[in-house]
């Protein structure tokens, strides 16, 4: 999802019988559904996997903001501008939001965001597809944020109080990302041949990245199993996936639009939509750098980065001027 | 990218609001500025952007002092043990109102 392969260090998830007592009064805490606070012991590894997701989970709002922000200036009118310019912003808080949470874990502001900028730290596979028309930002409202809500609800109840904390704050922000980008894609879909065509296309480029967003399939993500049982994922990968389907795929009728999918079905038994074989090479690529965009994403934001010290050191020289002739005058 | 020498960051500020209803200012994230005036102008962009608040406090985070896990036996299970602070302690016999 927004973290998509997270490293928990485990291999086998242990029993409570396996465990020293100190780790298996935490796991205790965790099954009774104690939220876990920043000062409170944990073990290191429930630790180091939280950085990993919190921090992957920051930098793919703080990314996301990029293939966005790229049609605020064409947006075809002021009112739609206003709208993307709010919702590019709220993703920065979200980033914000975040960024803070993993601070709580010890970890410095400038040292997680630095992991970004080297190409260390990832975020998600969906952020390296580019934007090329306007009914790519309503693709992306619509279905990516549409996703984001699915995986980002249960996340509200995780373990940890400060992660959780957060998505409640970013959870009340996401309907409205999702809704305008419905909004743009019905607008497309009532007007011309050529508007409902636009639709359509980024319909059927961004429906499989959102899809593969959700992460690898269940029998490839040996670290669900560790991550499910500290109860920071409350549900496996294909869950999800398979909620978002099930919401989705009426409302790509609704609109009118064809399916993106030739297996993209209402299978009765199941009572869920059966739906194709996802290219998990493709995600891989994108993943481990080798997306359309990655690179231009990296170059992005490390320019916004050098391109801002100036700024960074100026407000803190600032500051210290200010606080010296503070001191000076109350002496 | 000399830039990216880890310079020493912003401080770390707690933010609280009031929100509109007369409650009390509840703590709502943290961010970072240099200083006061723009931890709250930063925090008027992060945690107010949806008329959340009538009223900002931003407090330096290492100026709180805060209870640690292992005090708490200490500090709260005295109250434990005194049943009576709560009304529900004491039966109210039947018949009697406005108790
Ligand atoms: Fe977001
Ligand atoms: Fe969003």
């Amino acid at each position: 999802m927004y973290a998509q392969l997270v490293e928990t260090g485990a291999k086998a998830v242990k029993t409570l019988d396996q465990m020293e007592p100190q780790e298996r009064a935490f796991q205790e805490r965790i099954n009774a559904g104690i939220k876990t606070e920043p000062k409170d012991w944990m073990p290191e590894a429930y630790r180091k996997t939280l950085v990993r997701q919190i921090s992957q989970h920051a930098h793919s709002e703080y990314v996301g903001m990029l293939p966005e922000a790229n049609w605020i200036t064409r947006a075809p009118t002021l009112k739609r501008k206003a709208i993307l310019l709010a919702k590019v912003q709220d993703e920065a808080g979200h980033a914000l939001y975040l960024y803070s949470a993993v601070e709580t874990l010890g970890v410095t502001r400038d040292q997680t965001y630095l992991d970004l900028l080297s190409g260390k730290a990832k975020y998600s596979s969906i952020f390296n597809y580019p934007t090329l028309t306007w009914a790519d930002i309503g693709a992306i409202g619509w279905l990516v944020d549409g996703s984001a809500i699915v995986n980002q609800i249960p996340l509200c109840r995780c373990s940890y109080g400060p992660y959780a904390r957060a998505m409640v704050r970013v959870c009340k922000e996401e309907s409205f990302h999702q809704r305008q980008g419905f909004d743009i894609m019905q607008a497309l879909c009532k007007g011309t041949p050529e508007q409902k065509a636009m639709a359509q296309d980024a319909l059927n480029r961004w429906w499989w990245p959102s899809l593969a967003m959700h992460g690898p399939p269940d029998e490839l993500s040996a670290n669900s199993a560790q991550s499910m049982a500290w109860k920071i994922k409350q549900n496996s990968n294909d869950e999800l996936r398979q909620r978002f389907i099930d919401q989705t795929a009426p409302q790509i009728e609704f609109l009118g639009l064809a399916l993106p999918d030739a297996d993209l079905k209402w299978n009765e038994a199941r009572g869920h939509y059966d739906y194709g074989a996802i290219d998990w090479e493709e995600f891989f690529n994108v993943v481990n750098g080798k997306g359309p965009c990655n690179q231009e994403r990296l170059a992005a934001r490390n320019q916004a980065w050098e391109e801002g010290a100036w700024f960074r050191e100026a407000m803190s020289a600032y500051a210290a001027k200010q606080e010296q002739s503070d001191m000076q005058g109350a002496t | 990218m000399t830039s990216n020498d880890v310079k020493p960051e912003w401080p770390l500020w707690e933010i609280f609001i009031r929100s509109q209803h007369g409650l009390a200012h509840k703590h709502v994230g943290s961010l970072h500025a240099v200083d006061g005036a723009s931890a709250i102008h930063h925090a008027r962009d992060v945690y107010t952007r949806r008329n959340e608040g009538v009223s900002i406090w931003a407090v330096r985070a290492a100026d709180i002092v805060a209870s640690s896990p292992g005090d708490k036996e200490a500090l709260f299970d005295p109250a434990q043990s005194k049943v009576y602070r709560h009304p529900t302690f004491f039966p109210t016999p039947d018949g009697v109102k406005n108790l």
